[in-house]
């Protein structure tokens, strides 16, 4: 640096450089160039705000009332005094003037520069909708922004937050805490989606409605209401009204970039510049949220610091360079604890560690990708984010401690204790394995000696792991020890690799826990993955709104396709339609509308089913909304053909015209199918009534099959005429219709609550046994009572035509395109 | 020079056309249909909307992860290469794909293929 002093004194002035932002970018890239080299540049600043520097970032603390103004200035008016800076506040730049290299405020104040920075931050994202310059809307940016929020929750009342990102979310504690009542308006499903995954959004979204807020997801704000300019709630797209004396705008930041773009400087989303922090103009640098650096921007403090750095070299003939930052985030929310860093979106060889500890709230997830740390979610206990953020910027190599690294620094690092079955090994044999059962380590192993040699029969006989399943690792790391490695047998197969639970551990405990979404299973059942894959994700919603009828909101998304559209996917990728015909009945009005909507919409193929309808093939999935509207004004309904579900109740003609027939088997089965349609099922479910013991309606194979005969009617259950064939086994015998439709839904009931997800009858059947079929519904005479209520109850929600539903406008996002693209060249041509 | 910038980036609309967890498709004439997703973190991808296997819909399968399964016979695709997951082969071509204020743009070339001028 010396050897520049001597050309300086030559040219006999320092150069001037102008500073437009006096923000924490600004000031610090300024404080940064003092520190390198002190008398190389007069340094004026200009702020948009009239007042001295302040830390941005704690202006949440001063609305929830944890900090003072004073507390968060930065640099006070002695800092510029001392250091010779020119600060001009509250005369905002108005243009830059490249050619005279000068700058030029609002109030006609002109300013040369040798060297122009461009800090100017970013602004809050304004939604475009109607009534957003209402009195009483507000952004969250600056301390003016803070008072009017502070003016409002001094009148009380209702406070609605648009956004709920870590900004939003910090407004919305701070109001809440001044004692407004507050309803945060999301429009993701999840809170902070970029920076938290689906369970920690979860765990996060549980915490602030337990203290008072109203979280509203996936929620669109369709306008804002006011009376005399001023606002007096919002409107959602959905219609939902919600009350509020003050709207925050808190929808996300954008870099601030009309003085750079008036004055030529190259810019996309942000100010571009190179790894120096230079624009396009080599005598303007810019830093801060204001720039876009090889294609990012960033909205947080760090990336800042390191920007500032580089500027500084730069400035100072020491360039250092730039080449991006890793960002680690932290709500400013007290008592939640909740940290993310890195790329935790998963992909190609990457790897989830997930640990989750329900009792204590804590969900831990890291990513791994080639032996190195690349993301991490922590909810609940973030002692060990600074040290997993470390690992993730060093790229350190952590195949040594991979075993340990989700339990933190103190259990991965600690040498020996990092193989975990020898970490359980060293555990003194009071040491507690199991919380909720309260088993100890000396039970457990007294147990496995005792001859439980898997999970499973740990589970059963001591109790260790099953309730919340946290400890499994730990009850395999005992018998891994007590057994040696190759003598641990495995128990019954796990629901799927998402979990160590089976589908009766799942479904005794969605019972028992009360657990009522699929987020919370997941994180109370201690899943190894973020969201599920497409086995346990279906069968968890089946599980779910059996156990919860009326309360449980069924989940698209969880389903698989057929039974989102409603219709049967077919291999070209269009669908089938099959219309419901009670018990095979159909009629002249029927099928002309059956034969007019093949042709309107081009069923290629019209087949008659095994099921006793008629199935119309080729149906694109932009038409099946308005085939099915076509089927609905001509009285029909869904057949439900697609999905697990009751399908079909096939019939003979019975005693109305058969010489054989001995009771109305047509009649029968139309009541059974009026009853029974529209109910969800473990897996597809048929019925069939056959009229006399020839059997014409071949309800020998079905899951519930009736053979009328003379003296009453038989009951079978458990056929299938599938892959492998097995013939009914005769439940019993009643003697009318009443008793026979009673035992069909306590039937019904029983499996729905009771088998595994897509486990037809015959298999459930043969895993259970007849004999504890036929206890469970007569042993005890009340109880099949009990389990048609349940059932009837469930029809009560369930028993609706999803076709009408769709017909009349619902979803038609899964209907309709997103767009189409129709190429210029292809139009012309 | 902006023009170019413009032109390379093809505006499909606001993200919130498309719900966490789902995909939507997107007709091209001339050209194979676009899927569109939207994974329950937060992340777009777009892909051919066939399965390398038996050109399943994958548009209409259950996005888990970074992954889908195809409706068809359940094989596992990777949003982010395309690439059939676990012991099964093959590859679907993906489409560059940026979000920017709210918007999903899909790069244009990988839309279109180029057509020589006139």
């Amino acid at each position: 640096m010396n050897a520049q002093t001597g050309f300086e004194g030559a040219v006999g002035m320092t150069e001037k450089l102008v500073v437009i932002g006096n923000g924490m970018a600004g000031c610090r890239a300024v404080e940064e160039i003092l520190a390198r080299d002190p008398g190389r540049y007069s340094v004026t600043i200009f702020g948009a705000e009239p007042r001295v520097n302040y830390n941005r970032i704690m202006l949440s603390p001063v609305l929830a009332g944890e900090k003072t103004f004073d507390e968060i200035v930065i640099n006070d008016q002695a800092w510029y005094d001392d250091n010779a800076i020119t600060l001009i506040g509250g005369d905002p730049v108005e243009n830059i003037d490249r050619d005279a290299k000068l700058v030029r405020t609002r109030s006609g104040h002109e300013e040369p520069y040798d060297k122009l920075l461009i800090a100017t931050g970013s602004d809050p994202f304004i939604i475009p909708i109607p009534g957003n310059d209402l009195a009483g809307v507000v952004t969250f940016r600056d301390l003016d922004d803070v008072d009017k929020m502070l003016a409002a929750a001094e009148q009380g009342g209702d406070a609605v937050v648009i956004g709920g990102g870590l900004l939003g979310l910090e407004a919305a504690h701070g109001l809440s805490l001044r004692g407004m009542k507050v309803t945060v308006v999301h429009l993701m499903p999840t809170l902070m989606e970029r920076q938290l995954d689906e369970a920690a959004g979860y765990l996060l979204r549980q915490e602030l409605e337990s203290r008072g807020q109203t979280i509203l997801t996936g929620a669109n704000t369709r306008v804002i209401h006011g009376v005399e300019g001023k606002v007096v709630g919002i409107e959602l797209e959905d219609g939902t009204k919600v009350k509020a004396d003050i709207v925050v705008m808190a929808a996300g930041i954008r870099p601030a970039t009309a003085l750079a773009k008036q004055a030529g400087l190259e810019c996309e989303r942000g100010i571009i510049v190179d790894d120096h922090m230079v624009t396009s103009d080599p005598d303007i640098l810019a830093v801060g949220e204001c720039v876009q650096h090889r294609g990012l921007c960033y909205g947080l403090v760090a990336p800042l610091w390191d920007m500032c750095r580089t500027l500084a070299g730069h400035l100072t003939d020491a360039p250092a360079g730039y080449e991006g930052s890793v960002t680690s985030t932290k709500l400013k929310v007290s008592g939640i604890d909740l940290f993310s860093a890195g790329d935790f979106s998963g992909g190609d060889g990457c790897e989830d560690i997930v640990m989750r500890d329900a009792a204590r709230g804590v969900y831990k997830r890291i990513v791994l990708k080639e032996n190195r740390l690349i993301g991490a979610v922590l909810y609940g206990d973030t002692a060990d984010g600074n040290w997993y953020f470390d690992l993730l910027k060093k790229e350190e190599d952590i195949s040594d401690i991979r075993e340990g690294l989700i339990f933190g620094q103190a259990f991965a690092s600690g040498g020996a204790l990092a193989d975990p079955n020898q970490a359980v090994a060293a555990l003194s044999d009071d040491a507690e394995i199991c919380g909720c059962n309260g088993v100890s380590k000396r039970q457990v192993v007294a147990c496995i000696d005792a001859g439980s040699h898997s999970v499973d029969a740990v589970r059963s006989t001591c109790k260790a792991s099953a309730s919340c399943g946290s400890c499994t690792n730990l009850v395999e790391s005992l018998l891994a020890i007590t057994l040696g490695d190759g003598a641990v047998e495995s128990g019954p197969a796990t629901m799927c690799k998402c979990t160590s639970f089976t589908h009766d551990d799942v479904r005794r405990l969605i019972l028992e826990k009360e657990l009522k979404l699929i987020p919370q299973v997941m994180q109370e059942l201690h899943w190894t993955t973020p969201d599920g894959c497409s086995s346990c994700r279906p069968a968890l919603n089946y599980y779910l709104l059996c156990a919860w009828p009326g309360e449980y909101q069924d989940d698209e998304k969880s389903r698989f396709v057929n039974e989102r559209l409603h219709a049967n996917i077919q291999k070209d990728g269009t669908y089938s339609v099959v219309p419901r015909m009670w018990g095979g009945l159909t009629t002249p009005n029927e099928l002309r509308a059956i034969a007019d909507a093949a042709e309107k919409y081009g069923a290629r193929t019209l087949k008659v089913t095994g099921g006793q309808r008629l199935d119309l093939f080729g149906i694109r999935k932009e038409d099946l909304p308005s085939i099915w509207a076509d089927l609905n004004a001509a009285g029909m309904v869904s057949g439900h053909a697609y999905g697990k579900a009751l399908r079909t109740v096939k019939t003979c003609v019975g005693s109305e015209w058969c010489r054989f027939g001995t009771q109305d088997s047509t009649g029968l089965g139309v009541r059974i199918e009026k009853m029974t349609w529209g109910s969800y099922m473990p897996h597809k479910f048929k019925i069939a009534v056959s009229g006399c013991p020839r059997n014409c309606a071949e309800a020998t194979i079905k899951d519930f099959g009736i053979i009328c005969v003379d003296s009453g009617y038989e009951l079978h259950i458990g056929g299938n005429g599938g892959i492998k064939v097995r013939a009914t086994d005769l439940l019993c015998k009643v003697e009318t219709e009443e008793e026979a439709i009673e035992v069909c839904t306590g039937f019904i009931q029983l499996y729905r609550e009771d088998a595994h997800y897509l486990e037809r009858t015959a298999p459930w059947l043969e895993r259970k046994g007849l004999d504890w079929i036929k206890a469970q519904l007569f042993d005890d005479p009340k109880r099949i009572g009990r389990l048609t209520a349940r059932f009837r109850l469930s029809q009560k929600y369930w028993q609706v035509d999803p076709w009408a539903n769709r017909a009349g406008g619902a979803h038609k996002d899964l209907h309709s395109h997103l767009a189409e693209v129709r190429p210029l060249s292809l139009e012309n041509a | 020079m902006m023009s170019a910038a413009v032109g390379k980036w093809l505006d499909i609309g606001p993200t919130s056309q498309i719900a966490p967890g789902t995909a939507r498709t997107l007709p091209v004439a001339g050209a194979d249909e676009i899927a569109v997703f939207h994974t329950m973190r937060g992340e777009f991808y777009a892909l051919v909307n066939k399965c390398p296997h038996k050109q399943g819909p994958l548009s209409q399968g259950i996005v888990h992860g970074d992954t889908v399964s195809c409706p068809l016979h359940n094989w596992r695709i990777s949003l982010r290469t395309g690439e059939a997951q676990g012991d099964d082969k093959g590859c679907t071509p993906t489409i560059d794909l940026k979000v920017d204020g709210g918007r999903i743009y899909l790069l244009r070339e990988a839309v279109i293929p180029p057509v020589k001028a006139a």
